[in-house]
């Protein structure tokens, strides 16, 4: 019988200089190893690669604003989540929310686009979105109350059905059209303003003002502690006199209603158009987005522009190199595979036989 | 008498606590040993590393003088040593048999045949006394017969050496008894027992020796004739401590609470609680006895509000004097029954998964009950910081900060943090469930005498407890539970606590408050 070669300690928490060195000792290691792949599979020069990717993002300044925009896509759903996850209510639905959201926003526009004076319709498109985006948080939580049903399978189905209905609605307001195309190309109406010349800056500042908005809910409000008690321990929450039903309850209300709110924000400030592909899959990403922050919405914003870095960065070597698309995607996989990992030797400390420490 | 087990120069840490620091320990063939320590002295985290579940930092240890490495409890077997852990680990829904031979080793005990691994097993009950039915399923078996089945169950894979965490914490005193005997009829036939205890009498009837440990480093050891209470006292704590209660007699007692015919089920429909009713009164301690799981805890969530009861049952709460301003708690929840200006202070048996939030630090869970008061949308930080800050200084709760989740403080502080809460409400009513499992004797004192101050206030204080001697020096009349109903109420100044485990394991019809 021998010592074991290596042993997993845990650590007690790291000292902030520790946790940043451990981080980039993880990035540069991920680029070392991206640059093997790409010198040994691909034949190109890691550097040049290298640099392509980063103009993904930084190239020129509508580049920057484009993953400014699709950042806050996913900080913006990210942030809807929180307030469930922290009370551990596994809300995998806000793809169908979003898209609900969205759907209400385009009904109102395309229905009501001409009755009412712009500001009027403003406040129906964004009424509609959180009312449509909360009733679908709503249901699961409710069957959840009533009959202890598991939220993440009945959040998921719902997404399903949120795209029927905008599948189906798009069919019915395209009518002969081969597509729906933008939504009263004509009058403009319920199109968002630009701001600073784009739209789409209107998104950038919400989401923003949201974020900020929804750490001080979670951090400082009595709700948030609520959620907090809940998430941690029903049994406490009884203890101290939380009803749990209300506040989960209300708590889903408010993460479908973010959810609503970022459709409105992608109809009427990004795409002026309705379709199953709204919320491109930046429902699913934004759980991930929200887990590695652990629920923080400061954190969400790094971990979104990181995520958002990685995607346009492949995009744009696909492009330039025409590399297969799958290629790209393993580049960026090995970028986020080294920086998860590096939360293990934030955690823990490796010890190997001869007693030297390492991490 | 050789060395049979060495340990030498082991340390052991989790992360910066340090569990273990070079002990160096002895254990001989056929005795009984105690490994005596405060809870957190790291007895379980030593016995650990010889039957594999840890492995130590650095040091040795040495079988039958061979240097060993015990990387798995299989390693440990096969080194003769094997250890009943203080939770059992059993599979329910199989009998007793089905648990011994698993994880059978065929290399060992030649092919797998369940009616000659029953034959063993019931040879070694015959030899050394066990009392086991080898064909009833584990979810039927009473704690006790749970134990002997994991005692069996290592015997039976031929351990020299056996480690008994806590192993008498979930017994009655009779089957204390029963377990003692067993015990020396191992050590008659060669095998060495070790017990990892911190019970002062159960160290000095049944050891040849006491081995003691302080926070992690091995103190010393004697042979048991040579030591007193108060001298094993003194090596675990390290200096003297005086080990009385005082207990005043109770004046102007009223009754506060009445409880009446209270009926509890569980989801299945099994009764929890059988008709029970007895009174609360102020200015007195009232003890609970009972074997655990046996409607404590629904006894005392019935009155909290957090208990679904029965038709038929009735919890009067008495605001005023005897028997006047009455109100009805059955139906309140919580927060209703805070909202009628009752202090209830509740002190449950689960710390973290009912009286605290484990991810808050002390600031955050000072404010538990008292979050939303006012109505402000955000809460107040301040007040519950300055009571943390007090409660912390009080009662000497050890943590980094005030802010540092309590789920990472040790069972004692996290103890003292809800104790320390709940005697902060001002309550009239106090109701406590295990308060002093997992503290040190320092401070279960310390708890002991608060309570004494609480009675003394005129507060109804209720107490659950498991330690029959503390029981009777602390309480004032003491309540046994049994199988769900009350077994006797007694007067604890005239009882013995053969009387009360007596009454723990046999009902005998229906007992009236005088």
């Amino acid at each position: 019988m021998k010592e074991p070669l290596i042993r997993i300690v845990k650590r007690d928490m790291s000292p902030i200089p520790h946790k940043i060195l451990v981080r980039a000792i993880a990035i540069i290691l991920a680029l070392v190893v991206d640059a093997l792949f790409i010198y040994f599979v691909t034949g190109l020069n890691p550097f040049s690669v290298y640099v392509v990717m980063f103009n993904g993002t930084f190239g020129n300044q509508m580049r920057i604003l484009w993953a400014l925009r699709d950042m806050v896509t996913l900080l913006g759903i990210g942030i809807a989540l929180a307030p469930a996850f922290k009370m551990k209510f596994w809300n995998i639905g806000a793809e169908g929310q979003v898209l609900i959201g969205g759907l209400a926003t385009a009904l109102v526009m395309t229905y009501c686009g001409n009755t009412f004076s712009t500001p009027v319709l403003f406040i129906l498109m964004v009424a509609s979105a959180i009312i449509a985006g909360g009733v679908w948080g709503l249901i699961p939580a409710i069957f959840k109350s009533k009959w202890g049903t598991n939220e993440t399978l009945f959040t998921l189905m719902m997404n399903y059905i949120a795209i029927s209905f905008t599948s189906a609605a798009t069919n019915y307001m395209r009518g002969q059209a081969s597509s729906l195309g933008k939504l009263n190309m004509g009058t403009k109406a319920g199109w968002m303003p630009k701001v600073f010349g784009q739209a789409f800056n209107v998104n950038i500042i919400v989401v923003f003002a949201l974020m900020v908005v929804m750490f001080i809910y979670l951090t400082y409000s009595k709700h948030g502690y609520e959620i907090t008690v809940v998430g941690e321990s029903e049994n406490t929450a009884l203890y101290a006199g939380i009803n749990v039903t209300k506040v989960r309850i209300r708590t889903m209300i408010i993460s479908g209603a973010i959810c609503g709110l970022v459709g409105f924000l992608l109809v009427s400030g990004r795409d002026q158009t309705i379709s199953t592909n709204t919320a491109g899959g930046n429902g699913f990403t934004a759980i991930i987005v929200a887990w590695l922050a652990k629920f923080n919405p400061f954190y969400m914003a790094l971990i979104a522009a990181l995520l958002t870095f990685l995607s346009k960065g492949a995009a744009e070597i696909a492009s330039t190199y025409a590399l297969n698309d799958f290629a790209a995607d393993i580049l960026t996989g090995i970028i986020l595979f080294f920086i998860l990992g590096s939360e293990f030797f934030i955690n823990y400390k490796l010890i190997f036989r001869h007693k030297e420490v390492r991490g | 008498m050789g060395n049979a087990i060495e340990i030498k120069n082991v340390t052991k840490t989790f992360g910066k606590t340090i569990a273990n620091k070079n002990v160096t320990l002895n254990i001989h063939e056929g005795e009984i040993l105690s490994l005596l320590g405060e809870n957190g002295s790291g007895k379980t985290t030593l016995m650990n590393m010889l039957s594999g579940i840890y492995f130590p930092d650095s040091g040795a240890i040495f079988v039958g003088g061979k240097q060993v490495e015990i990387r798995s409890p299989k390693d440990a077997y096969e080194l003769g040593i094997g250890m009943v852990h203080q939770h059992f680990k059993l599979v329910d829904v199989f009998n007793a048999v089905e648990n011994i031979a698993l994880g059978f080793d065929t290399k060992r005990f030649g092919s797998f045949n369940l009616k000659r691994v029953k034959a063993r097993a019931e040879e070694i009950c015959k030899k050394y006394g066990f009392d086991l039915n080898m064909d009833q399923k584990v979810y039927e078996m009473s704690v006790s017969q749970k134990q002997t089945l994991e005692i069996v169950k290592v015997l039976y894979r031929g351990a020299d050496f056996l480690i008994l965490d806590e192993p008498t914490a979930v017994l009655t005193p009779q089957e204390t008894e029963k377990l003692f005997a067993v015990i020396r009829n191992m050590k008659s036939d060669g095998k060495s027992v070790i017990i990892i205890t911190h019970k002062l009498k159960e160290v000095l009837e049944i050891s040849d020796r006491v081995a003691i440990l302080r926070k992690g480093e091995f103190v010393g050891d004697i042979a048991t004739k040579d030591a007193t209470e108060s001298s094993l006292t003194e090596m675990m704590m390290g200096e003297k401590v005086e080990l009385n209660i005082e207990r005043s007699l109770p004046v102007n007692t009223m009754t506060r609470i009445e409880i009446n015919n209270l009926s509890v089920t569980d989801r299945e429909g099994v009764k929890i609680l059988d008709n029970i009713s007895f009174k609360i009164k102020s200015g007195e301690i009232l003890g609970i006895a009972g074997i655990s799981g046996n409607g404590q805890k629904e006894l005392l969530e019935s009155i909290a509000g957090l208990q679904k009861t029965k038709p038929g049952s009735s919890i009067k709460f008495f605001a005023g004097n005897e028997g006047e301003q009455e109100m009805q708690l059955i139906g309140m929840t919580p927060r209703m029954i805070r909202d009628a200006g009752i202090h209830l202070a509740f002190v449950p048996e689960d710390r973290l998964g009912m009286g605290l939030v484990g991810s808050m630090g002390m600031d955050g869970n000072m404010m538990l009950k008292t979050y939303d008061s006012g109505r402000s949308f955000v809460t107040d930080r301040k007040l519950p910081r300055i009571q943390a800050e007090r409660i912390r200084k009080r009662l000497g709760v050890v943590t980094p900060s005030l802010s540092t989740p309590v789920s990472r403080l040790s069972g004692g502080n996290v103890q003292k943090v809800l104790v320390g809460r709940e005697l902060a409400s001002n309550p009239t009513v106090l109701m406590t469930a295990y308060a002093v499992r997992g503290l040190d004797i320092n401070t279960s004192y310390t708890i002991y005498k608060l309570l004494n101050e609480e009675k003394q206030k005129g507060v109804a204080v209720v107490y659950v407890g498991e330690e029959l001697d503390v029981l009777l020096e602390l309480c004032d009349r003491i309540v046994v539970l049994c199988g769900g109903k009350v077994s006797g109420i007694l007067d604890a100044r005239n009882t013995t606590k053969e009387e009360v485990g007596l009454l723990m394991t046999s009902y005998r019809g229906e007992v009236q408050e005088q």
